[in-house]
């Protein structure tokens, strides 16, 4: 099993609901975010191009940020899910300044904190809360390993692209276009 | 093309550039390489000096002495630096085997009884009022000094462990990827050397403070009175002070020619890897990598210890104390300016 998210670049509008949602979900503290929206434009008038994403941490099959962890806090659970222990976490940062996404921060009580994708839920047969929300279904979320499962169909019939590839980490959030 | 990004995120600590390592681990990093350099340089000694010309050589007596005062020191940075304090004990309770900070906190532990032995081999030497009250370092110094192979083995010791904290202190940077800067295996040789050279340096340091007093510097009569109550007037054997000198230069040399490399490296690589080295070449770390680490903490000393070595000036404490100004800025430099470099942080649209 290997869990995905595949985002629609041609349908997010990053109004948010994403990013609300989790902090709802997840109790993330003010100030800090586990997903974000970034919006990157090239070129200029009259041919700019836009690209609205919902970014978080990866997940990425070669994780460095669980590699340098010295107490084995950060692990990679089932479905190939990243997860920090908290009770684990001596909040040496090592894995913060490892993330070639900048994905992960020191959650104010102290330990490394990230995107779970939300396998609380997922064990429960759910869906992340990010994707639950979409107004506009541009999140979708599944397993690879599956041809059958919609994440692979979508990754076989539509041009898609994954951040910082080059970092050599292997990420597991996709953005078709 | 023109590339505009904009993000909502603003994580603190993350955004706009990441800044997670203050000043402790720069600290750490510097006093762990300058503790690896007494190490080795005292190892190297035990294994190689007679034990009677060992006795008033400071980097045998004091040297690893103020190794267990610094490393103690460098390790209550690292703990400051800690954000989940009171579970620092699960660092002992596993081994990651690919996380070079499971690697450097128990070779921390080897450390520890590897420099302790070497501080006792010599502590009635060093510290001979201490000695006259607990008899028992006198005998555990006399038990080791009257057996030649448990010496070497102390100095071997020494030796393996010192290159291993030298090494580790490059390698935990360099082993994150995602930091251009950091992503290069020279990191642990530059540190290694720049730990020997400043190792060199303070021992140095300690010895010019020892001089007769037509020789000594006048600003350094404090500490020079401070330093014979402590050993009792007994001051070190001044006769090493030009080995020191001629060790701390190679040490130098080869610490330039790391960093000529490391810069070497990073220009003709990767974008990402220019943008890194562009940082401390061009960029807003340029003035006290150039001034402080390369002017005044490799090629100033280098300088005047050549100048020394040939009798043309006296030895004065400014070589040491520019050598450790230059390495503990080198780690600065290199902690907050790694941090900085990243890879690019725009996707490539189709």
């Amino acid at each position: 099993m290997r869990y995905v998210m595949v985002i629609d670049t041609r349908r997010c509008v990053g109004c948010m609901d994403c990013v609300v949602a989790c902090k709802t979900e997840n109790n993330v503290p003010e100030g800090y975010n586990r997903d974000w929206i970034t919006e990157e434009v090239r070129g200029a008038y009259p041919q700019p191009r836009l690209e609205i994403r919902s970014e978080r941490c990866n997940h990425c099959a070669r994780p460095p940020c669980v590699s340098c962890c010295p107490t084995g806090a950060s692990r990679v659970h089932r479905g190939g899910v990243v997860l920090v222990a908290h009770r684990q976490c001596i909040g040496c940062k090592a894995c913060l300044a490892a993330c070639p996404y900048d994905a992960r921060f020191t959650h104010p009580d102290g330990y490394a904190d990230k995107c779970t994708f939300c396998h609380h839920r997922v064990d429960q047969g759910q869906l992340p809360a990010c994707v639950s929300v979409c107004p506009t279904h541009c999140m979708h979320f599944g397993d690879l390993d599956n041809p059958e499962s919609e994440v692979s169909r979508l990754l076989r019939s539509r041009a898609h692209h994954a951040l910082l590839p080059e970092a050599g980490c292997q990420p597991h959030v996709f953005y078709l276009t | 093309m023109p590339i505009e990004l904009t993000t909502t995120r603003h994580n603190p600590g993350i955004d706009p550039t990441l800044h997670v390592w203050g000043w402790e681990i720069p600290v750490y990093l510097f006093l762990g390489g300058l503790v690896a350099g007494l190490m080795i340089i005292a190892g190297v000694r035990l294994v190689l000096v007679q034990p009677r010309e060992r006795q008033a050589m400071v980097c045998c007596t004091i040297g690893p002495l103020v190794g267990l005062t610094l490393l103690s020191l460098g390790m209550l940075a690292l703990f400051l630096d800690l954000s989940h304090k009171l579970y620092v004990w699960r660092l002992y309770l596993t081994f990651q085997i690919t996380s070079p900070m499971s690697w450097g906190s128990w070779i921390l532990l080897l450390v520890y009884p590897a420099l302790l032995a070497n501080a006792l081999t010599h502590l009635p030497e060093a510290i001979p009022s201490v000695a006259r009250r607990f008899h028992a370092f006198v005998a555990i110094s006399d038990f080791i000094l009257a057996r030649p192979r448990v010496v070497i083995g102390i100095g071997l010791a020494n030796i393996v462990v010192g290159v291993a904290l030298g090494l580790y202190t490059g390698i935990l940077l360099s082993a994150l990827p995602a930091r251009p800067l950091w992503n290069t295996a020279i990191l642990g040789p530059l540190f290694l050397f720049s730990g020997l050279s400043t190792a060199a340096a303070l021992l140095h340091g300690i010895l010019v403070l020892s001089f007769k007093d037509g020789e000594r510097p006048a600003f350094a009569d404090f500490l020079l009175s401070s330093l014979a109550r402590w050993s009792e007037g007994r001051a070190p054997d001044t006769r090493i002070a030009p080995l020191l000198t001629q060790a701390d230069n190679s040490f130098l040399t080869v610490e330039l020619g790391l960093l000529i490399l490391f810069l070497l490296g990073m220009v003709s690589s990767t974008a990402a890897s220019q943008q890194a080295a562009a940082l401390l070449l061009t960029g807003p770390y340029a003035a006290p990598f150039w001034v402080l680490v390369i002017g005044s903490g490799i090629l100033a000393p280098l300088t005047l210890q050549y100048l020394e070595l040939q009798n043309r000036i006296r030895h004065t404490l400014a070589p040491a104390v520019l050598v450790l100004v230059g390495g503990l800025t080198l780690r600065f430099i290199l902690v907050f300016a790694g941090q900085e470099s990243h890879w690019a942080r725009v996707a490539s649209l189709p």
